[in-house]
């Protein structure tokens, strides 16, 4: 059963239409890349999957529970967690208690704890900097620390939108390496990413949109070798 | 010159008091809530009502009573608080600041007149004054209840602060005041945490109504208008949104007050406050221990 599945998904700003019946599935355990230009719906998806933007149309169903228009804290609960777009870490807070507030809607707090020591097991950069002020972070260390946060929420399925942005790419491909380890450890990820070469060698399968609604999909390897997104997301053949 | 230091310090325990519901509601909704000093006002009144209600008292039981009132009205003027957020400020959150602002000069004044029409224009007289004993201490003339009530609003001050810094409440206050969408993706919800910090900051106003009425004796339905205005006076001061420089910045406004009194007369007193804030205003907007961080993208 797919953990995440979206149907004729509406969503209008003001007089805008956003996305115009837009339609996705996530297979439990996949990572998805969702591709596409500047405006053409990648961050508004993931805000109406997240409950940042309430749509207008359709459904979006996950975990076989309808989802559509609730609360952000809600779906967070449910463990469909999003990194929002440009990290946004608390910049006052320290790196920790950044990922304290990860553990907020958690209850036990020896398993927030034991998370956490995952999240500097598998980040080492953040232990060594944890009771630094999390916006003098790098770029690349605020962006693990953004991602380090949502793994103590308990996701099953990761939203992450362009986390490459800004980045040196070595930095890139470090945050790649994170992404497909989270990944192959169990959790689904939907990938929104400008870099779409960096995108679908993580990803199992892709799809591309334009103007708020799918225009193309298939696997990772279809997508790398088509003509078209060649030619406009990976920049030439 | 302690006597100076000990009035100003114990006015300024009230304007931190005060203080602080403004600086949180301005940290965490970017809102100048002009209604709080009617808050203020409310707690008064409200502890105005439960003494009258409690009937006659004794002078010795004066102050273990005047705590219990304290924390009904606590109680009463937090709840009040959510309310006022509830009704007035929750469906303009996304609006200009602007539209927040006029709603809030609005909702003072319904506070206010409200009050006149359901308690009247006439000042009442509170049931409870303290007076009494006075020590000296340091050549300064104080009270055993000026003591107490200072007492009282530090107990309130530093558990605030505790609960801010040290809690994991206080920790989701933090993140939604620096950026509630984030923190609601982090399984916040910016509602309820508003709501609590509306109902604290407005606990903190009715208390220091209630310390108020029984300090000066006096009440009136416009006694908040110019608290609200010293009080956030005392939030620029000391930087707005910040815990301790708003506590930092109530003290040094009583302080200000005390000594330009002195040397001034007491006439004098509100030009000096507002000067003050002028001053900050103009020369240094963030207070003075207002948040800076060097952020990197």
């Amino acid at each position: 059963m797919a953990a995440l599945e979206i149907d004729g998904l509406d969503v209008h700003y003001g007089g805008v239409h956003a996305l115009r019946g837009l339609a996705l599935t996530v297979g439990e355990g996949e990572a998805v890349a969702l591709l596409g230009n500047n405006g053409a719906g990648k961050t508004t998806t993931l805000s109406a999957v997240s409950g940042l933007v309430r749509p207008t149309g359709g459904r979006i169903v996950y975990d076989g529970r309808d989802i559509t228009g609730a609360k952000p804290s809600a779906i967070v609960r449910l463990g469909l967690v999003h990194v929002p777009e440009g990290r946004r870490v608390f910049s006052t807070l320290s790196v920790h208690d950044n990922l304290l507030l990860g553990g907020y809607a958690v209850r036990d707090q020896a398993e927030v704890r034991r998370r956490i020591d995952r999240v500097y097991a598998l980040l080492p950069r953040l232990a060594e900097r944890r009771e630094q002020q999390g916006g003098t972070l790098s770029g690349g260390e605020q962006q693990m620390l953004a991602i380090g946060r949502a793994l103590v929420t308990g996701p099953r399925l990761l939203l992450l939108d362009e986390p490459s942005m800004g980045l040196a790419p070595l930095v890139v491909a470090a945050v790649m390496d994170v992404i497909r380890e989270i990944n192959a450890e169990g959790t689904a990820v939907l990938l929104v990413e400008q870099n779409a070469r960096a995108a679908l060698k993580i990803a199992h399968r892709g799809y591309v949109i334009e103007n708020g609604t799918c225009v193309l999909t298939g696997t990772a390897a279809d997508l790398r070798d088509d003509a078209r997104v060649a030619e406009a997301y990976l920049g030439g053949v | 010159m302690t006597q100076l230091v000990w009035n100003g310090l114990f006015v300024g325990s009230f304007y931190a008091l005060v203080a602080l519901g403004y600086s949180m509601v301005y940290g965490i909704m970017k809102l100048l809530n002009f209604a709080h000093g009617d808050l203020y006002m409310l707690g008064a009144f409200t502890g105005f009502a439960v003494l009258g209600a409690a009937g006659g008292v004794s002078v010795t039981m004066a102050l273990p009573l005047l705590l219990l009132v304290l924390v009904l009205t606590m109680g009463t003027t937090g709840l009040a608080g959510v309310l006022l957020e509830r009704v007035a400020y929750r469906r303009l959150r996304g609006a200009p600041r602007l539209s927040l602002l006029i709603t809030a000069v609005g909702a003072s004044f319904a506070l206010e007149y409200g009050m006149r029409a359901a308690a009247g224009a006439d000042p009442r007289v509170y049931p409870v004054r303290l007076g009494g004993t006075s020590l000296e201490v340091l050549g300064a003339r104080v009270t055993l209840q000026q003591l107490a009530l200072v007492g009282v609003a530090v107990v309130l001050m530093v558990g605030l602060n505790l609960l801010v810094t040290r809690s994991r409440e206080g920790r989701a206050m933090r993140a939604v005041a620096l950026d509630p969408r984030a923190a609601a993706l982090m399984g916040i919800d910016v509602d309820a945490v508003i709501a609590r910090t509306f109902f604290l900051g407005s606990a903190l106003a009715g208390a220091a109504g209630v310390m108020a009425g029984a300090h000066y004796g006096k009440i009136d339905f416009m006694m908040g208008f110019l608290i609200g205005l010293k009080a956030f006076t005392a939030a620029v001061i000391g930087g707005i949104g910040n815990i301790p420089g708003t506590m930092l910045g109530g003290l040094l406004l009583g302080l200000l007050e005390s000594f330009g009194t002195f040397w001034l007369g007491g006439e004098w007193r509100d030009v000096f406050a507002f000067g003050v804030l002028i001053l900050f205003l103009t020369v240094r907007p963030t207070g003075l221990l207002g948040e800076r961080v060097t952020e990197r993208v």
